[in-house]
């Protein structure tokens, strides 16, 4: 009993142990990745061209995911403010949601599932066909010509395509509630234009999506970088992608919601 | 910096490695030296720790005792900075070729020239292009690494390792998966790139045929251990019963045939018998 009890301890403390010793080493390498980009800003042509690729790759998902979204918007938002005779307030209620959380936590997630599982690929990929291997031997630095690159593409593109879902997904609130419900399209967006405030409400949810691009690209490259090269071990690191930056991107938005509009 | 011996390029000196602290020594107690312009080849059998020689010599991984030394220096104690020094002097060719996958054959042999050289444009397209001629495959530089066979992504492979004209060229298994054809071409362009550039090659092969053909002293590793060493000629005079198993390809000898752990006798429960 004593010695089932002891051996259940160890083991607790071995995962303990072993989780902090997996932050400590991803924190090292976030570190590492962040000094070695000074690089890229002489060769912004990288990190340009990594935008293009990761923003083309999630664009479409995105503006269907945003349309949809602000369609549902416009149903659900009409038949609770209908309730109170305040239909006139649908175009805040959408834009409000969207700027400051659908907008960055959806895109953050469809991101995650579209441009991070590749990310994660096409890294852990490199590794299993030596090509990082081969880059080190000559002598060029994969943090510095792979990695870097690629995070500060995903921390650009976030919030570009943020903008876009919000943008989009006002057009389809605005499609549902005016020209099918019928809500007068003056109060729609002149409530919108004047409760929507562009630092607290815009700003907040732009700094939101480049949280969550942070967090996103670097578990998608990290778990790539880490991954076993072989077959099972990348795909391993793809689902892991998809869990930890899904958890990452809902747990950081508690956290930032709480601090920014907690006044 | 000492360089002792102007004529040796680069030594492993009584080195022990593993690659986890509890893992069996992979290598224990090598020696080993190369000759400037000469091709020397290590050879062995599958999972020997060949390959680990030209890690530790390119310095992605590190001794756990002895050391290893690139023109006098030792590579164990460079830095990240000094890594970089000493491996922009070596060129080295992966056993399946390691292409970018996601740039051109041109684009592959470009990559080292446009990292570490301010040439223009023109300059670097030539170059490529010399390079990509000598492996026969100028008209093939457009194509993408999945467009082109195992073979030819070895040949690309081999321009891209040799673009900066390095003092040290390495091959871990050029000669694996090719098809004769493709074999005896890699073979002569080991060959010929030796002779041209003046080059010091390492070849990591256990091909014995066409390494002997080419090498100008072959090391046999067995168990961590040199097993035997010198010239091609010497070692087809071997009596030494590793070396004689290996190069007459015996299937049982000194390497064993059975996975070492029981007898037949115990697995089957057999009384006596011939086969222990």
């Amino acid at each position: 009993m004593t010695e089932m009890m002891i051996d259940r301890i160890t083991r607790l403390g071995g995962f303990v142990l072993a989780s902090i010793a997996g932050i400590g080493h991803a924190s090292m390498m976030f570190f590492t990745v962040i000094k070695r980009s000074l690089g890229i800003f002489k060769r912004f042509r990288l990190v340009t061209d990594q935008v293009f690729f990761l923003g083309n790759y999630s664009f479409v998902i995105i503006a269907v995911s945003g349309l949809f979204v602000g369609f549902v918007l416009g149903l659900q938002g009409y038949y609770t403010l209908n309730r109170y005779g305040s239909e006139q307030a649908l175009g805040l209620l959408v834009a409000l949601s969207l700027t400051r959380e659908l907008g960055p936590v959806v895109t953050a997630l469809l991101f995650a599932g579209r441009a991070g599982t590749s990310l994660t690929a096409e890294i852990g990929l490199m590794k299993a066909g030596e090509q990082l291997s081969a880059m080190e031997m000559m002598a060029v630095d994969p943090v510095a010509r792979v990695i870097a690159p690629r995070f500060w593409a995903g921390v650009i593109a976030m919030p570009i395509l943020a903008a876009i879902f919000s943008a989009v997904g006002i057009i389809g609130g605005y499609l549902v509630g005016v020209p099918l419900i019928g809500v007068d399209a003056g109060a729609f967006w002149s409530q919108m234009q004047g409760g929507v405030d562009v630092l607290k409400d815009v700003g907040n949810g732009v700094i939101k999506s480049m949280v969550f691009g942070v967090a996103v690209t670097f578990i998608a490259l990290y778990q790539g970088y880490e991954s076993k090269p072989t077959p099972e071990g990348v795909s391993l690191a793809t689902t892991r992608t998809v869990v930890v930056s899904s958890l990452a991107v809902l747990a950081l938005d508690f956290l930032l919601t709480a601090v920014m509009f907690s006044t | 910096m000492p360089i002792a011996n102007t004529d040796i390029l680069a030594t492993l000196e009584n080195v022990t490695f593993s690659y986890a602290p509890q893992a069996r020594n992979i290598l224990e107690g090598l020696n080993m030296s190369f000759k400037r312009g000469k091709l020397t080849a290590v050879m062995g059998g599958s999972g020997c720790g060949k390959t680990t020689v030209l890690r530790l010599l390119g310095g992605q991984v590190v001794a756990n005792t002895g050391q290893v030394t690139f023109e006098g220096e030792n590579v164990g104690q460079l830095d990240n900075q000094g890594l970089i020094r000493i491996r922009r002097k070596m060129g080295m060719l992966f056993q399946f070729g390691a292409l970018f996958t996601d740039m051109s054959v041109f684009e592959n042999v470009a990559f080292p020239l446009r990292e570490h050289t301010p040439l223009d444009e023109a300059s670097i397209t030539d170059l490529v292009m010399l390079k990509l001629n000598a492996v026969g495959l100028r008209n093939a530089r457009d194509l993408m690494p999945s467009q082109i066979s195992g073979g030819m992504a070895r040949r690309v492979a081999f321009a891209r390792a040799v673009a900066l004209d390095p003092p040290l060229i390495m091959y871990d298994e050029p000669f694996a998966g090719l098809d004769p054809i493709a074999l005896g071409v890699t073979a002569r362009l080991i060959k010929e790139m030796n002779e041209a550039l003046g080059s010091t090659s390492i070849l990591v092969t256990h091909d014995v045929p066409e390494t002997f053909e080419i090498a100008d002293y072959v090391y046999f590793i067995a168990n961590g251990k040199i097993a035997a060493e010198g010239t091609p000629e010497d070692l087809r005079q071997s009596e030494d019963l590793y070396v004689r198993q290996f190069i007459d390809a015996q299937p049982d000898g000194p390497v064993t045939f059975h996975y070492p752990g029981k007898s037949l006798r115990e697995d089957f429960g057999l009384r006596g018998g011939v086969h222990d």
